[in-house]
């Protein structure tokens, strides 16, 4: 999938993830999207709780060997 | 959609729960929340410019993990279970506390609390120091960071009362 942005927040545990999301996301315009990649076993309820509570649709949420990428698509 | 709110009262002032209220404050403002902190007490300690006297203490605490931050796995996964009474006989014990403790948090991923604050700082969350508690202790303003605004219970209620969540830390 094609993206606008990406964010490497691998490493980083609650709340850095979404806090840095947020901020990517501010860089972009509506319907750009952002792909996150994130190591935080935690960031995939809060991506999904991040995405519902904000208006930002969550396109995607996979997981590979202990990696999370995540596609957001800006509200 | 009317904007969320958020108030928090942070009272203690060490490094382990100065998590909470700027964890959730600066997560709160991503999600679009308004957000006020009331510090109070032991709390003000988290407004002072210089954040490097936070400390974290085991003793009298049976419910922290004393763990190592580095060496082996079998020796990380060992948990030093020192009597209270020893822990309040060794001369900085606290600080050593402290110390591994910031590893610890260093080692997961963590941020640290100046940088959480300054998060927070960032999104616009509001700092408010309690004026009583300034006087109390004998602090002074200048102790603190800029930016903050001081005031009393009052001043806590006028956004507490129209908050949707308010949280006492």
């Amino acid at each position: 999938m094609d993206f606008d942005k990406e964010l490497d927040a691998r490493g980083l545990n609650c709340p850095l993830p979404i806090l840095r999301t947020k901020k990517s996301l501010n860089e972009l315009t509506s319907g750009q999207v952002l792909k996150v990649r994130a190591t935080d076993p935690g960031s995939v309820k809060d991506m999904q709780a991040f995405a519902k509570q904000t208006g930002n649709e969550l396109v995607s949420s996979t997981e590979n060997g202990g990696e999370y990428v995540f596609m957001l698509r800006k509200g | 959609m009317e904007q969320k709110k958020l108030a928090l009262i942070a009272t203690k002032g060490t490094l382990d729960w100065a998590y909470p209220p700027f964890i959730l404050a600066s997560t709160a403002a991503a999600l679009g929340y308004e957000v006020q902190i009331f510090f109070t007490f032991y709390g003000l300690q988290l407004l002072k410019k210089d954040l490097s006297h936070l400390k974290v203490s085991p003793l009298g605490n049976p419910g922290m993990p004393m763990k190592m931050p580095f060496g082996p796995k079998w020796f990380k996964g060992i948990n030093w279970n020192i009597p209270n009474a020893v822990q309040a006989l060794v001369p900085g014990y606290e600080s050593l506390a402290t110390v591994l403790m910031k590893q610890t948090i260093r080692n997961n991923g963590v941020a640290s609390i100046p940088e959480l604050r300054e998060l927070c700082i960032e999104a616009e969350v509001k700092l408010i120091g309690c004026q009583m508690t300034v006087d109390l202790f004998g602090f002074d303003h200048a102790d603190f960071i800029d930016g903050i605004e001081y005031g009393g219970a009052a001043t806590f209620f006028e956004f507490a009362g129209e908050s949707d969540i308010c949280l006492y830390i």
